[in-house]
């Protein structure tokens, strides 16, 4: 059988700091076009996870690979292949929406920067905004521009660090949309999230990050058989995935 | 340099030069104090200085150049610091891009914004009597050195920015700075003072580079003096350049 080689590969992750030990061994495989999301609870230490695989921060032990790059020995050709929509939106205020567009297009050197970032602003719902300085929008346009400046250059693999925390409703619908259209068009997504809500609707497959490992890691599916069985006669409906996690952590923590 | 870098670095100066051209109150702010300084010595001290010149304005001039300059760099700090605050180092840092571009952006950006002052305070100064006989090549002599001096400051700056956990952090650094010309040959003769302060003016970087300045305005020979002011500036470009460098690769890993 002839399987692609995964897209994101993550083991033995470690990482500290000082004395605080976030990453006790992180172990993870993400597979090429799918949505992958990482789920824990505020400080679990998914943004450590990310930096770690965006070349942003460098692992005490284990090994990170993207694209079939080492994140530490080969960080140029990983950010190649990357591009990463960090979790406080990474846009600047006192350029326009366009102007933030053009200078990424530009950055990364692709053909006609003005026609990707008029694209995109269309694509996005910006274009009446692109002439506005980013300093005037609402938290869901930044996040969008954000989204839009991270599509630039069609990377292979998206990192996306708690993508709709601090939406409301409508704009975390629309960044839904964008994510899955990526992982249609044939995009590797990781996305952090502590939404259980937004991990179950986007992600073929959930990996719960607490205390320093994962957990549990499966499709949703998988996840649902792991509810004990007491507990699944109690919820008449499918269990959702809070009740997993709850039921999970709860276990670990008892253990 | 290849042509990545090049390409690179000129997008991060455009980019951070629109934030000078976009904040023109820091430019005036930048301007501004040095000129009420100018205006302040003389027209309110000038009379009693006995600086032994009978052009006070031409006196002053490169002294109040370095104060413009030592407060303009200041606000490189300050973006610098905004920058990695905001996330978007962080971005640029995960891009496919040519790293020391993103710190030469704002080096380059910090020479073109003070150079803009620098010519403002003397089309100022030429207004109030300033008057120089200096020709092309002592011009490009005066630009050097004043290129120079903004390079050193700014990498100085660039220490700040990136080690500062505050904006005030990140600006504070350059208030002694901005100090140092008043206790130098800049606007009286370091004669008059008592023999501490008066080693102490003649043997920091700003007397050297004020004299070199001022001989090269009035078509005087420079002397042995302007390789002291050349030395100084290129010593703390090099140190501090140096140790900007450590804490930024221990930021960023
Ligand atoms: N640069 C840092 N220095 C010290 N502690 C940090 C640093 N970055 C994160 N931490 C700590 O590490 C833990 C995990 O952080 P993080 O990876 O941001 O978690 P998450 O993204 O899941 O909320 C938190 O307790 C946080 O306070
Ligand atoms: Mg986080």
């Amino acid at each position: 059988m002839d399987t692609p080689p995964p897209a994101i590969h993550v083991s033995g992750l470690r990482k500290s700091y000082g004395r605080l030990e976030v990453l006790k061994g992180v172990d993870f495989t993400v597979a090429a076009g799918s949505i992958f999301a990482l789920l824990g609870s505020n400080g679990a230490g998914k943004t450590t996870v990310v930096r770690i695989l965006s070349t942003l921060l460098k692992p005490d032990a284990g090994t990170a690979g993207v694209a079939g790059f080492d994140a530490v020995a080969q960080p140029e050709r990983v950010r190649e292949s990357i591009s990463l929509t960090g979790q406080f939106a990474a846009v600047d205020q006192i350029l326009t929406g366009r102007e933030n567009l053009v200078m990424v297009a530009r950055l990364r050197q692709v053909s006609d920067p003005g026609r990707v970032a008029d694209d995109l602003l269309a694509r996005f719902g910006l274009t009446e905004a692109g002439a506005r300085r980013v300093a005037t929008y609402s938290g869901g346009m930044r996040r969008r521009l954000d989204i839009a400046m991270s599509l630039i250059g069609d990377p292979k693999v998206i990192f996306l660090d708690e993508p709709t925390t601090g939406l409301d409703p409508e704009a975390r619908i629309e960044v839904w949309k964008e994510i899955q259209g990526l992982a249609d068009s044939g995009t590797t997504v990781l996305l952090t999230t502590q939404y259980l809500e937004e991990a179950e609707k986007l992600a073929d497959r959930i990996a719960i990050l607490h205390q320093g490992t994962i957990i549990v890691s499966g499709t949703l599916a998988e996840l649902r058989g792991l509810l004990p069985a007491a507990k699944a006669e109690l919820v008449e409906r499918q269990p959702t995935l809070e009740e997993i996690f709850l039921a999970v952590v709860g276990n670990k923590e008892q253990s | 340099m290849s042509a990545h870098v090049l390409s690179n670095t000129g997008v991060m100066l455009g980019r951070s030069i629109r934030h000078v051209t976009r904040s023109m109150d820091t430019i005036i702010t930048v301007t501004i104090m040095p000129i009420a300084f100018m205006l302040l010595f003389r027209f309110v001290f000038g009379g009693a200085i006995q600086a032994g010149t009978d052009n006070y304005t031409n006196y002053l001039m490169p002294g109040i150049l370095l104060i413009a300059i030592s407060s303009g760099i200041s606000y490189t700090g300050f973006r610098l610091f905004n920058d990695m605050q905001s996330g978007i180092f962080e971005r640029f840092h995960s891009m496919p891009i040519a790293r020391s571009a993103v710190l030469w952006g704002h080096v380059l950006t910090s020479v073109v914004s003070n150079a803009i002052s620098v010519v403002v305070i003397i089309l100022v100064g030429l207004l109030m009597g300033f008057r120089t006989s200096a020709g092309v090549l002592d011009w490009l002599a005066v630009a050097g050195i004043l290129i120079l001096f903004t390079l050193s400051l700014t990498w100085l700056a660039m220490i700040a920015g990136l080690a500062a956990s505050s904006t005030d952090g990140a600006t504070a650094f350059s208030y002694p700075l901005i100090f140092l010309p008043f206790i130098s040959s800049a606007f009286v003769p370091t004669a008059t003072m008592p023999a501490a302060v008066r080693a102490f003016a003649e043997n920091q970087p700003v007397t050297s580079i004020v004299n070199a300045l001022r001989a090269l305005f009035d078509q005087q020979p420079v002397g042995t003096g302007i390789w002291v002011a050349l030395g100084w500036c290129a010593g703390i470009l090099v140190v501090a350049y140096a140790f900007a460098m450590r804490v930024y690769r221990r930021k960023v890993a």
